[in-house]
């Protein structure tokens, strides 16, 4: 089995202020320094040393972009559909829609499983978020945010509260509760707050803390007992619009995806960004690890789902297709991470075999755009929830 | 400062959202080709015929050959273009849709396509409401009805400008010829249907939210943008990186090693419940069952990392950690995990008390790390966070998995668990059984009460660990009957 990653950020005493704090690693002209993220913002807006015009720095970074792309390339020395020919060929699919989700007034904007594996969590843009047990296709909670536009949603891990946000910039923390006449509201805690619409919001391994997404172009690490803001993360130039969390025990980092057209990896701990790949031609609608934690992929308003290798640091695949002009919203992987599923603006999903680079089958049936695509903790279903005020599930 | 532009505007400036315009319009201008494009006809009405009319059946056929698809995705295809406005229905014309039949449609005019660069206004609605009412009274229906009463409220102080291009634009059009009045006509009213969509009917052009950020926008590019690209590019190019053949080659491997276990590839045993009703499946596997399935403890081989992540996988290595007496590790492990993932205020506490239990001299439960971590870990203890114990846990996870894992996996205890583990028979439900599942399905425990459950159990365990130090506390006191001394 592939090793783990170990990003390794260091903890120490800053080289320039000597604070003790988690340090970045950073190289100035081939000279390795360790600063604490403060020194480094300072550092940046020292510059104009040495009589250097905006016009030569411009030149100055194209070209080290340019030796970055060589750097990439010399380690390039096969591609994934070469490798993936001694793998065999899928057969046909028999994917079907077995359960329609009813309720939503409006268009549903996201959904979340729980990890029981049958229930799951979804909001539509009237402010109204659901939790369904989708075996039974029973409602067993509901909440009315005063805010429209709820993007954002997700299950704690222990399936005992939800997370939701939207409009209204916050990311709130509900704790579910069994009985039925209690109003949800009223133990609503608001963890996080930005400037700007949250586009994505996720838990990491327990309940305590929240990983959001804004349009403000920032990404934020919350404690959610205190609404804490633990770590934030700059660097897209314009709205993130989605984010996902490694999967693997001891990594630490996550992956976001912008309206920049850049999907960066995150250290969680530092705040610093560690790799960015800029090769998609429009909006990065949505991001998702690759099971193993070495890779990721992306759905974007090009109309392509790229898969990029951490490892290798580049693109390794792009998935389109001639036919599929509309732009995908979202992505997610099958359990073994051989199938790619993807949903797109023409209200189709498309499933992907992310070895060969095909396309294997096109699930129908929805009315409008699908807005999330998320399978389910043991990979026995694929639930999409679509503008069409509908969640499917199909296995 | 930039004014936002708070009309609905389509062109691709602002909203790369609709990226996939420019993309249609390829494909339009392949399709209008006299030679290889759609088949076209002229259509008849009472005594005009109007050319270039293409049935849907071509349409689709044509779509299908091009992009080499079936025909249900050509015809969603081809709804896509009709529901854009590229392409319009003469017959039922407020339903955007291809029909695979002979019913008629016609390429819209570039005029009306949706990328032209102005953005689609109230006032021209108004115009044109204006000038329908004035061509025959009555004829509007009535969503037209409605938003023709609200536009003349809000746009009351233009509705003579309103009126009089109406007028005018009425006047000219009875100037042409019938057929291209006819053409004009029909056009621009699918110009609106598109733009304006009836009531209850889903609209192409809705795209949800506007971004904050115009990726499109000359953003000043200041000193400072440069600098930090250049320092992050340079740290790009120093970052260690692998070579393709490696890491894909780990990746391709990765799938294979999990196909069997992946219900989209292979059928799960007995039964994927979505499929047939039947719970079975995942009452097998609930988190934390006596016996688990033979493909479960098959995942616990596939790495470190899957036996962790499983609470039953866990419990088993624990069990055997405990018979090798090195259950420390895991318990500082988990320790040191509950620190990172826990609440801000009990980090502090938690740290002390870990650092109390395995790390501190002569600490009843020690843990073997080398000299240079445990000094960096006993300084940053002094001013504690979240990550103080990261390069500790680090270590100890590592000898876990390099070290223990594999005798783990060796070990009678797994060896046990390999044995019992169950292989579920495939259900073989006939279409009546079905149906009877389907109707038996019934809610689960909801995961509140897992929880409670689980508080409980642990709080008797608690209390069970008390008895017996109470117990032993109590002989060694003298005050139990002391066991026979054995010889």
């Amino acid at each position: 089995m592939c090793d783990q990653t170990f990003v390794a950020a260091t903890f120490g005493p800053c080289e320039s202020c000597g604070k003790a704090s988690p340090l970045m690693n950073i190289y100035i002209k081939t000279e390795a320094i360790n600063f604490c993220s403060f020194c480094v913002e300072l550092m940046t807006c020292q510059v104009l040393q040495g009589g250097e015009s905006v016009a030569s720095l411009k030149r100055e970074s194209d070209n080290l972009k340019k030796k970055l792309e060589e750097e990439r390339g010399k380690l390039n020395d096969i591609e994934l559909h070469q490798v993936a020919e001694k793998s065999e060929v899928l057969g046909a699919f028999a994917i079907k829609t077995r359960r329609l989700l009813k309720g939503h007034g409006n268009k549903v904007l996201c959904m979340d499983w729980c990890k029981d594996k049958r229930r799951l969590v979804s909001s539509s843009q009237d402010g109204k978020v659901i939790v369904w047990d989708a075996f039974t296709l029973n409602k067993e909670h509901g909440v009315t945010l005063p805010c429209t536009w709820v993007m954002a949603c997700a299950y704690a891990p222990s399936g005992c509260a939800v997370a939701c946000g939207g409009l209204d910039n916050k990311c709130s923390v509900f704790p579910l509760s069994l009985d039925k006449n209690e109003n949800l509201n009223a133990k609503k805690k608001s963890v996080a707050m930005h400037t700007n619409y949250v586009s994505g919001c996720t838990f990491t391994s327990s309940d305590m803390q929240i990983l959001t997404s804004s349009g403000d172009g920032t990404c934020a690490l919350w404690d959610v007992e205190s609404g804490q803001l633990l770590q934030s993360f700059h660097g897209h130039t314009a709205d993130v619009l989605s984010l996902d969390l490694a999967p693997s025990e001891t990594g630490n980092t996550f992956v976001s995806g912008g309206s920049d057209m850049k999907a960066n990896i995150w250290d969680m701990r530092s705040g610093q960004n560690i790799q960015s790949f800029e090769t998609h031609e429009s909006d990065i609608n949505c991001v998702k690890y690759y099971p193993s934690g070495d890779a990721f992929a992306s759905a974007s308003d090009d109309a392509t789902c790229r898969f990029f290798d951490l490892r290798a640091d580049r693109e390794v695949a792009i998935y389109q297709k001639d036919s599929i002009i509309f732009g995908a919203s979202s992505v997610d992987f099958s359990l073994s991470g051989r199938l790619l599923f993807a949903g797109y603006n023409d209200y189709t999903i498309n499933v992907w075999d992310v070895l060969k680079g095909t396309r294997v089958s096109v699930l129908f049936g929805h009315e409008n755009r699908v807005s999330r695509l998320r399978v389910s903790p043991d990979g026995t279903a694929l639930c999409s929830a679509s503008w069409d005020n509908t969640l499917r599930i199909w296995s | 400062m930039t004014i936002r532009n708070t009309l609905r505007d389509h062109g691709q400036r602002y909203r790369p959202r609709m990226a996939c315009l420019k993309k249609t319009e390829k494909v339009l201008l392949e399709m209008q080709d006299p030679k290889t494009g759609v088949r076209s006809q002229p259509q008849r009405l009472v005594i005009t015929t109007i050319p270039h009319a293409i049935t849907g059946e071509d349409i689709i056929a044509w779509l299908a050959d091009r992009f080499q698809v079936d025909t249900q995705e050509a015809r969603t295809f081809g709804s896509m273009l009709v529901a854009l406005g590229y392409i319009y229905p003469l017959q039922d014309h407020k339903r955007l849709v291809i029909k695979p039949d002979v019913s008629l449609y016609r390429f819209q005019t570039p005029y009306f396509w949706p990328t032209q660069q102005w953005p689609v206004e109230d006032t021209d609605y108004a115009i044109y409401l204006a000038k329908r009412n004035i061509r025959k009274k009555g004829i509007l229906e009535l969503h037209e009805q409605e938003h023709y009463n609200r536009l003349h409220k809000w746009m009351n102080h233009k509705w003579d400008f309103i009126v009089m291009q109406a007028k005018e634009q009425y006047r000219a059009a009875k100037e042409r010829k019938k057929p291209d009045r006819v053409v004009f006509d029909c056009q621009e009213r699918a110009y609106w249907v598109v733009h304006r969509p009836p009531p209850g009917t889903v609209s192409a052009m809705d795209y949800g939210l506007d971004r904050l950020t115009d990726p499109n926008s000359d953003e000043a590019k200041t000193p400072d943008f440069y600098e930090r690209i250049m320092i992050f590019t340079q740290q790009s190019i120093m970052r260690p990186r692998v070579k393709s053949s490696v890491s894909i080659g780990a990746l391709v491997k990765y799938c294979g090693t999990y196909n069997n276990h992946d219900p989209f590839l292979f059928k799960c045993l007995p039964s994927n419940p979505w499929l047939t009703d039947d719970v079975t499946y995942w009452n097998l596997n609930m988190p934390c069952v006596e016996i688990p399935t033979k493909m479960r403890v098959e995942r616990w081989t596939f790495s470190f990392a899957e036996l962790l992540s499983d609470p039953r996988g866990r419990d088993d290595f624990r069990l055997f950690l405990k018979k090798e007496f090195s259950g420390e590790n895991l318990a500082f492990w988990e320790g040191c995990e509950d620190l990172k993932w826990g609440e801000a205020a009990t980090i502090k506490e938690k740290a002390e008390h870990i650092y109390k239990t395995f790390l501190a001299r002569g600490a009843p439960r020690w843990i073997n790390i080398d000299g240079k971590t445990m000094e960096v870990t006993v300084k940053g203890l002094k001013h504690p966070h979240r990550y103080v114990l990261d390069p500790a846990q680090t270590h100890i996870y590592m000898l876990m998995k390099k070290d223990s894992y594999g005798r783990y996996q060796k070990s009678p205890v797994f060896k046990d668990t390999v044995k019992k583990a169950i292989c579920p028979e495939e259900h073989n439900f006939s279409v009546a059984q079905l149906e009877q599942n389907a109707k038996k399905r019934r809610p689960s425990l909801s995961p509140i009460i897992l929880r409670q459950m689980e508080k409980e159990q642990r709080a008797k365990m608690a209390a069970n660990v008390d008895i017996t130090q109470v117990m032993s506390k109590l002989s060694k006191q003298g005050k139990e009957a002391p066991p026979p001394p054995k010889k």
